[in-house]
Parts: C-alpha cells; structure tokens; sequence
C-alpha cells in the first residue's frame, strides 16, 4: 500500500464518512469542483455530487451558521474554513451559538459540526495565514479541540471528530500537509517513508481525548501538538536528552492523565505550540500540570510559544518556536 | 407532498458557472448594452429609484469599434487620456515583472490585477488627492496615480530592509498613508465597512473628503459587505462603495455563490444609487465615480457601483485556474481588455499610434527592471538581508509592554 500524505488521508476520512453516511454533507469555499486550495476534498464532489460536496458563497459566519442549522436537523455537515485565519467571522455563530445549543436547550437539540481549517505557520502566509487560534475555541465550553500532526492520526481523528455528536474544531497543520517539518525551512521532506504515512484505506478511528506518545523517556516530558509534534521531536534528537514526547491529539478534552502520570515519572515538562504564549493552551497544560505534579516537579515547567505579536512574514524564522529553543528549554529542565 | 418529492430528487439548487474545462466558451461576442442607452441624472438630486435601470443594465462610454458616446463621455483632455492609459500599462508590466520574480523564488507570492487594470486607476483618477482609498488587493494600481514610487513597492512585495511595513505583511499588501491608501488587510471584505466609517469621520471634521473601497464578488456575501450597505444608507456619508464584479472568487464562479440579481440592484433595496459600470471601460469608470465624487461632495451621500469585469488571470501565484474555467474564457468575454480598448479609442481620435505605444511599453519596462534591480540592492527573498527580528516586536502596541521587551530579549535578536 502506498504511503498517504495528510491531503490524502485527509481526503480518505471525508470519502468515507460520505459513503458511510447519507447525511454527511461537505462545504466551503472551493471546496466543491475544485476540491479546495489545498486539495484536500479533491474527487468528493465528483464522486458524491454536488448536493453533498458543494462550494459555499465566502462567508464564514454563513458556512458556519448553515452548519449549525444542517446539524441540528439531522444532518452531519463537515465544514471548511478555508484558513483558520478565517474562521472569525464565524467566531459569533461557533462560540455563542453551536457550542451552547445543546446546553441552551436542555439537551433538546445539537448540531454534530465538524470544522476543518488549516492551521499554523511555515508557509511564509505573513499575519493571516498562519495564525494557530486553538486557545480562542479552547476556551469556549461546548467544543471539542483537535488538532492533527501525521497523515495517520489526522484520517482516524477525522473520523471520530465527525462522527462524535459534538461540534468539532478540527485543526490541520498546514505545514505538514506534504511533509512533516522539522524546524529547517530548507528541509523539505515528504510523508513518504514516514511510518505515520502508512495509513488504512479502510475506515479507523483514532480516539478524540486521547493524546499519543510519540516516544518514550525518562529525562523529560515535552508536550506539543500540530506541526510542533515534528520540531519537539527534532529538538530532542539535537538536545541528546531522553524525553518523553506527547502528542496531544485534542485539546479539549485533553488528556491529561497520560501527561500527569509521564511527569510523575519524568519530574520535568516542557510544552511547546506556536500560538502567542498568553492565555496559550500551554497556560493550560502548565497550571493542571502544577496542580498535579508539584510534588515531583525538579525543574519549572518551560513554555516555548510563539511570541505575543502578530505572526510574521519575512521574520517567520524568528517567530516559529526552532528545534534551538525547544531544545534549550529541555536543556534548562536539566540543570538543577 | 409532490413538492417535498421533487424536493428530494434536487435537494436544493446548486449553480453552474458558464463553462468548464474542456467546454468551449462562448458568451455570444458582444456586449448588447451600448453607449447611450442610460442617462446622466443630476448627482446632486439623483434617487435610488432614478438610479434603478443603471443597476439593471451597463454604463458605458466606449462602444464596440473604440468610439466615445453618450452622455456619460467625460470628456477628458488627450493627455489624461494618455497618462490613463501609461498607468495602466505601467500596472501590467510591473505585475508581469512580480510575477516572473515569483516564479524563480525571488517572492513568496503575488497577485496581479490581470484585465482589471482600469478599476482602480480610472477610479482614483477620477478623484481628489485629498480623498480616502481603501482598498482589497486587487487595486494597487491607485498607487501608480498617487505618486507612489516603484522601488518602495517592490522592497514592500520582496519584505526586505526598505519594505515600509517590515515584512510583518505578504506582498501586495502594500499601505501608503501619503497617497491616502490605508492598508491592504488580507480578510475579505472588512475594509467596506470600515471605509464608512473613514467618510463619517470626514464629514464629521467637515473636511471636503471622500472615501472610496472595493471589495469582489465573492466577498459581497460577507457581512461586512451588508453592514457598509446598511450603515452608508442609514448616516450618508460620502463614500463610494464598489462591487468588483469580476466572476471569480477564486475557483467559484458568482453563479455558484449568489441567487440574486445584478449586484448593483442590492444597493437599490438600502435606497442607495447603484450603477452597473463595464469595469474595461476607462471612460466609464472616470465617469461613474466623477459622478459618485459629485454627489458625496454635494452632500448626498453614498453610491454603490458594480464594476463589471472580468478576472483574466489566475487569482493569485498559488492558484491555477485551468483546472475549474477554459483557458480561453477571459479572451472570449466580451468586455475585452481594458488597455487595449483605451489604446484603440486613443489612436481612433489621432492621439496615439503604434510607434508611440511600443515605446511607451519600452520606457515602463526598463523602469520597472531599474525598480526591481534597485529594489533589490535592500535584499532580496533568497539571501536577504531582511528587516531585523526586532521588528516582530515592535508597534505591537503604541510602546512595548514589559511581556514582548521579555520575549525580544529572549529571542537575542
Ligand atoms: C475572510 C476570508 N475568507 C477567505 C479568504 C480566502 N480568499 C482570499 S481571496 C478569496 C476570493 C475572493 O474573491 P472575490 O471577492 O471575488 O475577489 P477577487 O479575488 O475576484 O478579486 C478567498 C476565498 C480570505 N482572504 N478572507
Ligand atoms: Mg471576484
């Protein structure tokens, strides 16, 4: 079986969950005859026709909203935000209204939405293309959080997002569409080869909830998710420090036992995304790590984040989180 | 029942764009709109109403063989004419220059303005240096009529030491607060709305000020399109608020993203004047927003405007429009191209001849190429030098809190 790259299976997940289920519906801008500017519903609308993969006028809080509506009517609408730049317009319907609609109506109705967009930096996308705006729907209650980082766990985590009965935000590192990226602008390498390329044609489920170990260690526990899995990784192979490295799969409900108990066992932490450090997930991760484990924490818990500015286009370099600063925050964790 | 029935075979209905790849284009020739076929109402008493058949058919000055009819001709003089004409082939030839500077990595990115030339040049033409442009990226070519300077625009596009933004933005979102062009913001659609506001605040300053914005086709499904509409209905300032009607949101063909009418007839419902102008016909264009300028001046307020075109490239660097249009469609549409007719009117009334147009091409062509090689003496994409890392950091806020002095320092940069 040939290796899938993330549009692939991507593309794998959204065709399945179509033939599985006449009321999934596909749409967004381009995402019709075209199949999207990345690719990713390439086929669909051919293969499904034009009332399940449909191109939407450009206007997210529409998209949204319509979602919403098909949602709760039966349907199951896989959305897409064409960058996650793009979803603000969407804020209003996403976070006052499909979030709160089961709770608002007592249960009575809800909407299984799922949004998929394309997220992160790397791509020399300047201010609004790059943005990573997991936090903003983290801390909206009534969303789940997910945010992929290998063709393997962004089909199965495709799939459990659609078929959960809860609105999804579904993030996809747009950096690792083709390739993982490890830190290096000029490394440009493909999926291929990759064990995580290796993915079913058939139909899996990777668990929302659910983070992965990405490898095991004793010395530290990084925690990461998105294109970031892939630089932490790199940081550890250059640091020569044994980490534990969690992919987080998805942020809300995270799973926070599988990070409490490999801090437990490692006493040192380092969390890394590339969203501004404020109010970041990180925040997050690092106040219930805290909570849990300060017994048997030996070093502070280290954040390396993008910076509290606007992303960048010429300086991306600078902004993104580098294998260098990951693996000095690694480093730091080491010195008492 | 049997309406639910038939409900179900076609759930709902999806739109068709005229042709796809492999059909061949046709879109019968000619435009059937003429020249003359709409009056010029007063600007200072014009209505919604009287606007009503401008909004339903097409304002044009030029007809089929180059000739200018009507009484919407704005009589410019032959060397407005000329220098029109120089703007636009200036924005031809420094797209064409990016665009191969795109493609050999020497810029992340590009759009060109490709068949849609007039728009932003006849439009500001027909304005005051003193008035507002805000645009969408596809109108940097008002920069060309407001001075701006080539090399400038250039070290913007390739973001090195000299790009006036830093780097921070993608190319072609250039910002020019000299000529009164406010910054390019890459979300569709939100600098409409915004343009009502930057014409409240000039008449609330009582200054002699309009404010004009474009937005595309596509975007005109966004709120912000309807907030400008409803806000500029409701307190009349004077801005004039244009629909770049160019077919294409990127592979998504109006047909596909609108049930409604002409966009220009939504304005008639917000009790607005709306005119559909032919967006390739410089003198048109002049005209409509010389008109618009009139009318906010006089202190009736807004106007809305279609500009019919059509996108006759790709939409951007990263776009390939074969795969959802016929390749041929853009020659086969029947406004043609915008400089060609300007040039054609231009040699038709004994101003302009081959030999002159050559040598024009020429002189813009090798000042592009001086543009761009001087442009690049401040770095280029591919070995820099680029703006310092401290510029990430900086006018984040008005003065840099104690939280990004920490993240600068710890950067080192
Ligand atoms: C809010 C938002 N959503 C999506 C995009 C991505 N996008 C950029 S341009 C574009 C199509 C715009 O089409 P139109 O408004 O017709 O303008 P044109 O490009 O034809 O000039 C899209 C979808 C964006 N920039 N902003
Ligand atoms: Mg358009």
């Amino acid at each position: 079986m040939p290796d899938m790259n993330m549009i692939k299976s991507l593309n794998s997940a959204l065709s399945i969950s179509l033939k599985d289920n006449p009321n999934v519906v596909i749409f967004g801008e381009d995402v019709g005859y075209f199949g999207g500017v990345f690719r990713v519903t390439e086929g669909l609308q051919k293969e499904y026709g034009p009332h399940r993969v449909f191109d939407s006028p450009l206007a997210e809080g529409g998209i949204a909203a319509i979602a919403m509506g098909m949602g709760l009517n039966g349907l199951r609408p896989v959305a897409e935000i064409q960058f996650a730049d793009y979803i603000f317009p969407a804020y209003d319907q996403i976070v006052n209204e499909i979030a709160k609609l089961r709770h608002r109506s007592g249960g009575e109705f809800s909407a299984p939405v799922t949004f998929r967009t394309p997220a992160g930096g790397g791509i020399k996308g300047g201010h609004h293309h790059s943005q990573s705006p997991e936090a903003q729907f983290t801390h909206t209650p009534g969303l789940k959080v997910v945010y992929c980082s290998t063709p393997y766990n962004a089909k199965g985590l495709l799939l459990a997002s659609i078929e959960c009965n809860d609105p999804v935000i579904f993030f996809e590192p747009k950096r690792c569409y083709r390739g993982p990226f490890y830190g290096d602008p000029h490394n440009v390498p493909t999926w291929n080869g990759h064990p995580d390329a290796d993915v079913p044609e058939d139909h899996y489920i990777v668990p929302l909830e659910q983070a992965r170990v990405v490898r095991e260690g004793s010395a530290c526990t990084v925690i990461a998710y998105g294109t970031m899995v892939h630089v932490a990784e790199q940081a550890i192979n250059d640091s020569g420090i044994d980490c534990e490295l969690i992919d987080l799969q998805t942020l809300v409900p995270w799973d926070r036992d599988t990070v409490v108990n490999s801090v437990k066992k490692t006493g040192r932490c380092v969390i890394v995304h590339e969203a501004p450090k404020t109010s970041g997930f990180g925040a997050e991760m690092s106040a219930s790590v805290q909570e849990r484990c300060f017994y048997h924490l030996e070093a502070p818990i280290q954040r390396v984040t993008g910076w509290d500015t606007p992303f960048p286009h010429t300086t991306e370099w600078d902004y993104l989180p580098s294998p260098q600063r990951i693996a000095e925050a690694i480093k730091k964790t080491q010195e008492e | 029942m049997t309406d639910r029935l038939t409900a179900t075979t076609a759930p709902y209905s999806i739109g068709v764009p005229p042709f796809r790849p492999g059909e061949e284009a046709d879109f019968g020739g000619v435009f059937k709109e003429q020249p003359g076929d709409l009056w010029r109402p007063d600007p200072a008493t014009c209505t919604s109403d009287d606007s009503a058949p401008h909004a339903r058919g097409l304002l044009r000055v030029l007809n089929d063989a180059g000739e200018a009819k009507g009484e919407w001709d704005p009589k410019l003089d032959a060397s407005e004419l000329i220098q029109g004409l120089e703007y636009m082939m200036r924005l031809r030839i420094f797209d064409d220059r990016m665009i191969k500077m795109q493609r050999t990595g020497k810029l992340s990115f590009y759009m060109r303005s490709f068949g849609e030339e007039a728009v932003a040049i006849a439009q500001t033409m027909a304005l005051e240096n003193q008035d507002w442009i805000f645009p969408s990226y596809r109108q940097p070519g008002a920069q060309f009529v407001r001075g701006r300077d080539m090399v400038s625009m250039i070290c913007h596009c390739i973001g090195n030491t000299e790009d006036n933004v830093r780097g921070r933005q993608m190319p072609v979102h250039y910002t020019y607060k000299e000529g009164r062009f406010i910054s390019i913001s890459s979300p569709v659609g939100t600098q409409f709305s915004q343009a009502v506001g930057v014409a409240m605040a000039s008449a609330y300053q009582k200054k002699d000020e309009v404010c004009i914005s474009w937005l595309g086709d596509g975007t005109s499904a966004q709120g912000d399109y309807h907030y400008a509409l409803n806000f500029a209905s409701t307190f009349k300032p004077p801005v004039i608020l244009n629909v770049v009607n160019n077919q294409w949101a990127i592979s998504t063909h109006a047909n596909l993203a609108t049930g409604g009418r002409t966009f220009a007839e939504r304005g008639l419902a917000y009790d607005i004047p709306s005119f559909r102008v032919d967006g390739n016909d410089f003198l048109a264009l002049y005209s409509i927003t010389k008109w618009a300028r009139d009318r906010a001046s006089a202190g009736m307020g807004p106007t809305h405007i279609e500009v019919y075109t059509y996108r006759a490239g790709a939409h951007s660097s990263s776009d390939d429009p074969s795969a959802y249009r016929p390749n041929d469609e853009a020659a086969c549409w029947p406004g043609g191209d915008p400089i060609q007719r300007l040039k054609d009117h231009l040699v038709l009334i004994g101003e302009w001849d081959e030999e002159k147009h050559e040598a024009l091409a020429q002189k813009i062509d090798d000042e592009v190429m001086a543009a761009y090689k001087e442009a690049c003496e401040f770095g280029d994409l591919a070995s820099g030098p680029y703006p310092p890392a401290s510029t990430i950091f900086t006018e984040v806020y008005e003065t840099v809190p104690w939280h990004i002095q920490e993240q600068r320092e710890e950067l080192g940069k």
